[in-house]
Order: structure tokens, then C-alpha cells, then sequence
């Protein structure tokens, strides 16, 4: 994959808009997961990932080719959902109460809107549940979780793409798992 | 260090898959005979399982394309040599006419001399060329920048370029008659020799010969 993405990669240098099509293509869904589970959000991470990508064709000159693409598309993406969950207010939360259903939070309400199979149901309910205690953590634990557990990269990888020592996303993630392990005790 | 720190740390080791083989044993037997531990270690396990399993999520339909559509449009250069790329022959054609176009303009301005093409019989007087009474003249016949009177018989095309070609009522041509006075006539008057001249290559299969004859002019 990294053998075709810097190939496109060239070509894009040349000049070729549309070989970058064949790299947003490859790499679309991983960034968009990774944005999803940093936001929580689907709306907001389209808007991060597209982002990203953009960054990256305006940027391509400065992409190192010894690199690998994902690395620094990662990067990009991940550094893109910080800033802005530093800049977002808190946001509606499902278990909030919509007026006039006394007793029926919004969870509810979505759930009974769509006609699922009961075990469907239950395994989108706990979906939506760790997704939001995922989106509890703090920014700096949050991404080291998801880059290791839901992209599922080796350390060394997520301390290229943070740009931190391996020490200190060691200790992050340790600290997000501490974390993650307390929110989803009884989940 | 009490227990739970060291031990604490033991079970990161092991679920980064990085631990001394001594401290793994360490952690091994602690676990065996110490259930808050063992407690502790299960939930973070689960913690991990239960991230784990929110389904892998896909990019929504249309990513790439709107991406495309984001990107600051490209220089024209770039979108030209790709379209050359992919219609070869349009580009061969139209790089042909644009080079043509460009030495036969300068042909025009170049050219405001008088000039007539050859035949033995054929009269020059000041600027005026005449096919005499009662002669044949045989072949086209081309005049630049002049007049031509056509009094006798002329077997062939006759093609006035920039100038006047007045006909005697008793004159005769038997081939064309062109009257060329716009650049842009005088193009397309050369457009359609060289389309007769790459008909007649693909006829003659002088491929070479004839296209240096059409490049030449
Ligand atoms: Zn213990």
C-alpha cells in the first residue's frame, strides 16, 4: 500500500490532481474512523477527515517521501481533532432531557425510532456507550487510546504521529486505560 | 512501593506487550493469590475489549469526491498536458494547426510582393497578369497580390490571393476559381492543401516525403 500511495504521491508532486484521488481513496475510512471515535461525532469527523486531506494535498511538498503516508496523514487528522476539541463548548449529551418527554431521554428516543432486532439494539446501545466514554477522556489520552486500540498501531508509530517520546505515550496510555477501566466498570 | 503500584505497573507491561520475563512471573503469582489485583486486572482487560469492539466505521458515501471538489484548482498547464496525455491524436492535430497557423500568418504579412506561378504563356503587365486571347494556358494558375484578366482558356484552377481577378466574357477556366482576401481564407486555403496532401499520403504511402512537404510550407 505505502509502495502505491508514494507513487501517487509523486505524481501528485508533478502536478497530477487526480492521482491524490487514489490516496484519499486508500486511506479515507481510516482517518475517518480515527475522527469519528476523537469527536464522537459523524457530522464533525467528515469535516476533520476532509480536512486532513486537504492539509496534506496543500502540504505534499513538504511530506517527507522516506516517510510513511499514513503516519503523517495521521498526524495531520489527529492534530486537526484536537484543536478542535479545545475550541468546542460542550456539546448536547444523549442522556440529556428533551422537553416535553418527562422520563424519556434522548437516547431513548433515537433507539425507539428505529425497529431493531433486540441483540442488534443492545449491541448498538453499548457501542454508543463506550463511544461516549471514549469521548470523556482528556484530549491527550483519548487520541494515544484510539490510535492503539481502534486504528490498532504499534507504540512506536503513535510517538512518530504525536510527535512525543515512547515513555510518554507509554504513560498515556496507561493513564487512558486507568481512566477507561473506571468509566466502563459497570457499563 | 506497596503492592498495588508495582503490580499496577506489571499489568501495563503486559497488556503493551512489553515486559521483563521476571517481572511477567512476578505478576503472575501475585495474581494468584491476591483477588483485588485480579479484579483490577479483569476490568482493565474488559476496558480494552470493550473499545475494541466498536465496529470499524466507514467513510460516508462521496468522501472522496467532495474532498476532489475542496481542492484548490490546479494550474492550467497541468490540466492541458493531462488532456494531451489522453486525446494524443486531438493534441498532434491541433498542435499541427497551431503551428501552421502561426508560420502562415507570418506568410501573410511577409508576403505582399507580387508574385504568379510559371507558365510560358501567360502575360505580366504592371501587376496585371493576362491569359491572352485565344491562348491555352494549361495548369493552376496563382497570383499574389494582383490582378488577373482572363481573356483566353485556362485549364486548370485559378486562385487569386489579396488582388482582382476580372473576367473576359470569351475567357474560360475550366478548373476552381478562388478569390483569396482574409488571412483567414488564406488559412483555410492552406488547411485544405495540406488535408489533400495527408489524403494523398495515406494513398500514396509516402508517409515521410509527404509530410515534410506539408511541414515545409
Ligand atoms: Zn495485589
Amino acid at each position: 500500500m505505502e509502495t502505491i500511495v508514494k507513487k501517487r504521491i509523486k505524481e501528485v508532486l508533478k502536478g497530477d490532481q487526480n492521482a491524490f484521488g487514489e490516496v484519499v481513496e486508500l486511506y479515507k475510512d481510516k482517518v475517518f474512523q480515527l475522527c469519528y471515535r476523537m469527536l464522537g461525532n459523524r457530522h464533525e469527523a467528515e469535516d476533520i477527515a476532509q480536512e486532513a486531506f486537504l492539509r496534506a494535498y496543500m502540504n505534499i511538498h513538504s511530506f517527507n517521501l522516506n516517510l510513511k503516508f499514513s503516519t503523517w496523514i495521521y498526524r495531520i487528522a489527529t492534530n486537526l481533532c484536537i484543536d478542535r476539541i479545545r475550541k468546542k463548548k460542550p456539546d448536547y449529551f444523549l442522556d440529556a432531557e428533551v422537553p416535553g418527554t418527562e422520563g424519556l431521554n434522548m437516547y431513548s428516543q433515537v433507539a425507539s425510532d428505529t425497529a431493531l432486532p433486540e441483540d442488534e439494539l443492545e449491541s448498538l446501545e453499548l457501542q454508543d456507550a463506550v463511544q461516549k466514554e471514549i469521548s470523556k477522556l482528556p484530549e491527550k489520552y483519548r487520541s494515544v487510546i484510539v490510535l492503539k486500540y481502534i486504528e490498532e498501531l504499534p507504540l512506536k508509530e503513535i510517538s512518530e504521529i504525536l510527535n512525543l517520546p515512547l515513555g510518554t505515550v507509554k504513560t498515556r496510555i496507561h493513564r487512558g486505560r486507568e481512566a477507561l477501566k473506571n468509566q466502563l466498570r459497570y457499563v | 512501593m506497596n503492592c498495588q503500584d508495582t503490580i499496577n505497573q506489571y499489568m501495563h507491561e503486559f497488556l503493551d506487550e512489553d515486559i521483563l520475563p521476571e517481572h511477567e512471573k512476578e505478576l503472575r503469582e501475585h495474581l494468584l493469590h491476591c483477588p483485588a489485583c485480579q479484579n483490577e486486572f479483569r476490568e482493565l482487560k474488559k476496558a480494552i475489549a470493550l473499545v475494541q469492539s466498536t465496529s470499524h466505521i466507514q467513510a460516508p458515501d462521496g468522501f472522496s469526491s467532495d474532498v476532489m471538489a475542496k481542492l484548490p484548482k490546479e494550474k492550467k498547464k497541468v490540466e492541458l498536458k493531462r488532456w494531451f496525455r489522453h486525446h494524443p491524436l486531438l493534441t498532434a492535430a491541433s498542435l499541427f494547426i497551431v503551428l501552421m497557423m502561426g508560420s502562415l500568418i507570418s506568410t501573410w504579412n511577409q508576403d505582399e510582393q507580387f508574385s504568379v506561378s510559371k507558365q510560358p504563356n501567360l502575360v505580366v503587365q504592371n501587376g496585371t497578369v493576362i491569359i491572352p486571347r485565344g491562348q491555352v494556358v494549361t495548369g493552376d494558375v496563382v497570383v499574389r497580390n494582383g490582378t488577373v484578366k482572363v481573356e483566353g482558356e485556362l485549364q486548370g484552377n485559378l486562385t487569386v490571393i489579396n488582388g482582382e481577378n476580372y473576367m473576359a466574357s470569351a475567357g474560360n477556366v475550366t478548373g476552381e476559381i478562388q478569390e483569396i482576401n482574409e488571412v483567414f481564407e488564406w488559412i483555410w486555403y492552406h488547411i485544405k492543401n495540406a488535408m489533400n496532401n495527408l489524403i494523398g499520403v495515406i494513398g500514396n504511402n509516402e508517409k515521410e516525403q509527404s509530410l515534410l512537404e506539408v511541414a515545409a510550407f
